[in-house]
């Protein structure tokens, strides 16, 4: 690859207040406090609803200039110029980011929409806005950051936000100690971030992604391969990604508006962008990319066996995206070939996902915020706009033509059989084979909620949510119908992103015609709704949990015993050590200096003894002692 | 005449504040806070002037004291020490402010403890701007006088014993020094002619390879204690449990970076082949530091204990940073200094004020203090956030310049030590999920939140703390033309990109 | 002159003299005691110095007895003021400055 290629060919002073407006928002709404009760949720509304507008804009002047001229970038000031180590304020919008700033301002502002209604009896309704609008623009600083340590900001500041809202309710201390798994398991992926800072200033003395990409090419490919592992790291960590995908699943305890903005469409999907966005760096390095293929698969399987075994509507849909995100990662691991179906994936995963989240935020809030789908059943008479678009989004996400999922997770398949040899076809079948699993999972969901019978509490009385809460959601799933078919006509996403992401990038002959694998792929989901059918639909589903059910249901049920997995590795041999080394601290480091001044107290008090007070004593010991002194001096003398 | 004059005020000060009859109580504290805030402003028309180009001393002033050992009364400042002494002149009306009420209850009157700041102000200000390592020395001794007495006098519960086991630690530093102080002066009066102890002077001093490890030595451990680090560090978390959160501030904030400043100051100029040799067992300590601290913080169940192995851990960063000998890691620790000084104050604080106002410091008395007193938890968590090193926040800068700069030296050592960003997301989370987050606990129910002056107190350094994280030129600026001159005295070798244009 | 005789009668004084501080507990007994030293010593010091013709073992001796009639001012001041608050002249009685 030809590494002379200028990131940002313009500039644009509108960048900046991509992330101020959100910015400012946050700020009003955390120092006012109660006095802004009133008004906040508007304010934050209006804020994100504001980005979204200066992203419009942007993107129309994005489209009217061509192809290789469309980064535009704003210089802010000098922000750290430490030595040798210089780091500028600097934003960059180039076709890559403005599809992450649209869906993350788009769907935010449809979020905070539906948060107005959703939160509206909590006492705390504008500290929850003021998080959003936090995390917005965190978010927007991450994918306009212009080096690897702007992203970095709004890498950890996304973590912030989403440590805030998962905990938003941390009365409850289970809730508490979720928001600080998740922070404390992304913080491990941050270490990759920056390890990746430390090879790249050590390497090639900048961390712009510029800088870097310059020197991109075969001559560095040790460096290039190390500096994809630590940035798999970080994006392992960020998206939930194995092996440090446990944080995903408790992330639920949050306000489902945040499950369906954070944990589902945006922040988890950010360690896709930074593999993308690095394409220069697993271009150069193809013991990363294969590592990077590898999580992707594992985690799609993963998170599709643990989808398929739980009974908590918004862990099933957070298994989901544990599992579709790693679809999108395996295909960011294939290279050019792979990268805009990853983005495809990713928007359009945006869209169905979020509508489903908050399909089920709903349905939650119909029924008295319980989560069980074993007390849900028939809910489609109750919900029916609510059935209707989470219906959408069921077969926008198990791929059925012609919505969205189809065309995007399709494109991966392919890409994957196309990888080449045997490595093709093994990531080739494990993408279809998490899809007739997906197809399960996904129909059990349904079926468990929607249809069937009734099951639900007799102090429950399902409701349809206000407008304010459904007309967001139908928004989302035009987007779940609509976008597969935008993005895949004429490959318009793939032509808008190969100058960043694919540039001179030629493909090959297809390992499998596209019709073949399209075949194959509806097959597997077909499967996968029929075997779901048999379960679920001939057999009433009961309302309490079966406990009488093979030891793969109970290990699934466990997410496949990933935390008894990171207890008895981590946490308990983590507590012994602390418990040791404060024993050792107090017994043998502090012993050692209270040892010594025992010592010294001890022989003060034996010598003392010697001061008898009488003075007979005294004058026999002077008496000796001249006598000692002679004697030494005459021994001198002989 | 800047430096003296920083120096006088608040000894002038407390002058007065001793002449006043007994009660006058808060007339004592009006003055004291009063001549800090005057120190402060005097501190900042000195540094408006600073030239930042320059890498050597300016101010310098230089009176003979004791002619017959050359011993000079001399002054002056460079980057490092500007940015440390603006740090003490902030914090010390900060202090003042936060501990109104402090010093109550202990063997001497309250007016006593604010003439005892004032006291030590000065000799924060001295220590950093001592040119002459005789003076220096004096002021690095004088120090621990008014610390004893706040310890010991107006502390815990186990106040006596900690004030003993610190200042009996800083003797034996002292004493270490001090013999490496007069190897200092019999070198260069047999290679001067004349006695000297001007530190100009004394960086070209020749000096055989054997000697110069023992006089580094000599400097060094005396350093390493105040600094703190592992194994020396036992004496800090039972002199900052049993000082009051004020004093606590100064001690952790301020006085511990004497020993850091020394390193940068007097071991790597005066004896450049000694630093090399040991600098990789030094980067070892440091990094031991580094995560020890960090995980004896986990297990910490006092408070105030656990802010004091953070600060282990923080002052291992900073001598990472120094000893990897590079300009990034060097302009780091610098900026670490300053940085770990609010982030710990800002801690200390509130910390301070949550203690006062349950009776208790044990972490497990407090919970659901969000819901209780939210301005304070809101303090307390960006005080935390502050100490985790999150972007945005000042030390996440520091951190990074460091970590970043130690990586192009001691590669291993660099990435060890990432792993304490974990363990400070351990440290800091797990202290506020059990005082902030969770149900309000019993006894919790009615304590009352932050008064106006303690918010005016803290909001100057939560300001600080964020303005840096942005804009951290301000101060790079200064600090980066001095490490230059360090690193060109130390003969170190800037390590240029491994992959090349 | 052969010093012999003197010396010997010198060191009989001293050993006399440092038994009796020693073992005797009467605090005037033990000072006379020093003071039979103290003039042992002078004896031996103006042997030698008419054994070597140099008149500085003579100032020496003279020195001694100005010292020691310093001392016995102070000291039976010291002895005197002891005795009339606990009723005994015993050094064994006064150990107050033990441990």
């Amino acid at each position: 690859m030809e590494a002379t290629h200028a990131l940002a060919s313009g500039t644009s002073s509108l960048l900046v207040w991509l992330i101020a407006l959100p910015a400012l928002g946050a700020t009003i709404l955390l120092l006012a406090g109660r006095r802004s009760d009133k008004w906040g949720h508007l304010l934050a509304t209006g804020l994100s609803g504001a980005s979204f507008v200066v992203g419009v804009v942007e993107l129309f002047k994005m489209l009217s200039r061509d192809g290789e001229s469309r980064g535009v970038a704003q210089h802010l000031f000098t922000w750290i110029n430490a030595g040798s180590f210089r780091v500028e304020a600097g934003l960059l919008l180039d076709q890559l980011s403005i599809c992450f700033v649209l869906l993350i301002t788009g769907v935010g502002t449809l979020i905070h929409v539906y948060s107005i209604a959703y939160m509206e009896h909590d006492h705390d309704r504008r500290r929850f806005f003021s998080y959003l609008n936090l995390f917005i623009a965190a978010m927007l600083l991450l994918v306009l950051g212009d080096s690897f340590l702007n992203l970095y900001v709004g890498w950890e500041g996304v973590g912030l936000a989403s440590y805030l809202l998962i905990g938003f309710w941390n009365q409850k201390p289970a809730y508490a100690t979720a928001a600080k798994k998740a922070f404390v398991v992304n913080r491990i992926g941050d270490m990759g971030l920056s390890f990746a800072i430390m090879i790249a200033f050590t390497a090639f003395g900048t961390v712009s992604f510029q800088g870097v990409a310059d020197h991109a090419g075969p001559d560095h490919k040790q460096v290039m391969t190390w500096m994809g592992l630590a940035l798999l790291l970080a994006a392992a960590g960020k998206s939930a990604q194995f092996p440090l995908q446990s944080w995903l699943g408790d992330a639920m305890a949050g306000p489902t508006p945040v499950s369906a903005l954070i944990h589902a469409a945006t922040m988890v999907t950010a360690g896709v962008y930074l593999i993308t966005r690095s394409n220069f760096v697993f271009d150069s390095a193809p013991t990363a990319q294969l590592m990077v293929v590898i999580v992707g698969v594992v985690t799609l399987l993963f998170g599709a066996l643990i989808g398929t075994a739980k009974d908590d509507i918004k862990k099933a849909l957070a298994a989901s995206t544990m599992s579709q995100i790693g679809y999108m990662v395996l295909a960011a691991g294939l290279g050019p070939a792979g990268y805009a179906f990853a983005i495809m994936h990713l928007l359009t995963h945006g869209f169905f996902k979020a509508s489903m989240f908050l399909g089920a935020g709903s349905v939650m809030h119909g029924m008295n915020d319980e989560v069980d789908m074993r007390k849900f059943g028939r809910l489609r008479v109750a919900m029916p706009i609510t059935y209707l678009t989470f219906g959408l989004g069921y077969l926008a996400i198990i791929g059925v033509p012609p919505f969205s999922g189809f065309f995007s997770k399709d494109k991966i398949i392919e890409a994957a059989f196309n990888a080449g040899g045997a490595r093709g076809w093994i990531i080739g079948l494990a993408a279809l084979l998490g899809a007739a699993i997906t197809a399960f999972y996904m129909t059990r969901v349904m079926v468990m909620t929607f249809f069937g019978q009734k099951r639900w509490a007799d102090d429950a009385h399902p409701h349809e949510s206000p407008k304010l809460m459904t007309a967001p959601i139908i928004i989302l799933s035009v987007g779940s119908i609509a976008a597969g078919a935008l993005f895949a006509f004429g490959s318009s996403l793939q032509q808008w992103l190969e100058p960043v992401v694919a540039r001179g990038f030629v493909e090959g002959e297809p390992a499998l015609p596209p019709i073949i694998v399209s075949i194959m792929a509806l097959v597997a989901v077909a499967l996968g709704v029929a075997l779901a059918y048999v379960k679920y639909v001939r057999v009433p589903v009961e309302a309490v949990a079966p406990a009488n059910v093979s030891i793969w249901t109970r290990f699934a049920r466990r997410d496949l015993l990933q935390d008894a997995f990171n207890e008895a590795v981590f946490m308990r041999p983590g507590q012994y050590l602390t418990r040791a080394l404060s024993f050792f601290d107090r017994k043998v480091v502090d012993g050692a200096v209270n040892g010594t001044g025992a010592l010294f107290g001890g022989l003060s008090v034996r010598v003392r003894r010697v001061q008898t007070g009488y003075v007979r004593t005294y004058a026999l010991l002077i008496l000796f002692g001249a006598a000692l002194v002679l004697a030494a001096m005459l021994a001198a003398r002989i | 005449m800047y430096l003296s004059s920083l120096l006088l005020l608040p000894l002038i000060g407390s002058a007065v504040i001793a002449a006043l009859p007994a009660g006058r109580t808060l007339l004592a504290k009006q003055i004291a806070l009063g001549t800090s805030v005057l120190t402060a402003l005097l501190g900042i028309a000195m540094a408006l002037q600073f030239d930042r180009a320059l890498g050597t001393f300016q101010f310098v002033e230089s009176h003979e004291w004791i002619t017959s050992f050359g011993v000079k009364y001399g002054l002056g400042i460079d980057g490092t020490g500007l940015v440390l002494i603006l740090m003490a002149l902030f914090l010390a009306p900060i202090v003042i402010l936060a501990s109104w009420n402090e010093g109550q209850g202990g063997r001497f009157s309250q007016k006593a403890f604010f003439a005892l700041l004032l006291v030590l102000e000065t000799f924060m200000v001295g220590v950093f701007a001592a040119t002459d390592v005789f003076l220096f020395y004096v002021f690095f001794e004088a120090m621990l006088i008014p610390v004893y007495f706040l310890i010991g006098s107006f502390g815990g519960p186990n106040r006596s014993y900690a004030a003993v086991k610190f200042l009996l630690y800083s003797l034996l530093g002292g004493l270490l020094m001090l013999a490496a102080v007069i190897g200092l002066y019999v070198l260069t009066k047999s290679q001067f002619g004349a006695p000297t102890f001007d530190v100009t002077e004394l960086s070209a001093l020749n000096i055989d390879q054997n000697l110069q490890r023992w006089l580094f030595l000599g400097f060094f451990i005396a350093f390493a204690i105040k600094a703190p680090m592992w194994p020396l560090h036992t004496w800090l978390p039972d002199a900052a449990s049993a000082a009051t959160p004020g004093t606590a501030i100064l001690l952790i904030g301020v006085l511990d970076k004497v020993g850091t400043y020394g390193m940068i100051r007097y071991c790597l100029p005066l004896f450049p082949e000694a630093s090399h040799y040991f600098a990789p067992a030094i980067v070892v300590l440091a990094v031991i530091s580094i995560i020890y601290g960090a995980i004896l913080a986990i297990g910490q169940k006092d408070l105030k204990r656990l802010i004091a192995f953070t600060s282990i851990s923080h002052f291992g960063f900073i001598v990472l940073g120094i000893f990897a000998m590079t300009s990034t890691a060097g302009a780091g620790a610098t900026l670490y200094m300053f940085n770990h000084g609010f982030s710990t104050a800002a801690l200390f604080m509130v910390a301070g004020w949550m203690i006062s106002r349950r009776n208790s410091s044990t972490i497990a008395d407090f919970g659901g203090l969000q819901r209780v007193t939210p301005v304070m938890a809101w303090m307390f968590f960006i005080a935390g956030m502050s100490s985790l090193a999150l972007p945005g926040l000042s030390s996440f800068i520091s951190e990074v310049l460091v970590l970043v700069g130690a990586y192009q030296t001691y590669p291993v050592a660099a990435i060890i030590s990432t792993f304490a960003i974990v363990l400070a997301a351990l440290y800091i989370l797990i202290v506020v999920q059990r005082s902030l987050h969770g149900p309000i606990a019993p006894g919790n129910e009615t304590l009352p939140d932050l008064t106006t002056r303690e918010r005016v107190a803290i909001a100057p350094v939560i300001a600080i703390i964020i303005f840096l994280g942005f804009v951290p030129s301000v101060l790079l600026n200064v600090i980066n033309p001095t490490v230059s001159h360090t690193l060109m005295q130390v003969q170190a070798t800037e390590p240029t990109p491994t992959a090349g244009e | 002159m052969n010093p012999n005789n003197y010396l010997v009668l010198s060191a009989l004084l001293f050993s006399i003299g440092a038994i009796g501080v020693v073992l005797r507990r009467n605090a005037i007994v033990v000072f006379m005691c020093v003071e039979l030293m103290l003039n042992a010593a002078n004896l031996a010091f103006v042997t030698f110095a008419r054994l070597l013709g140099n008149l500085d073992g003579q100032v020496v001796a003279f020195f001694t007895m100005v010292v020691a009639a310093c001392e016995v001012v102070v000291g039976l001041a010291i002895i005197v003021t002891i005795f009339r608050s606990r009723r005994s002249a015993s050094v064994d009685d006064a150990n107050l400055l033990k441990y």
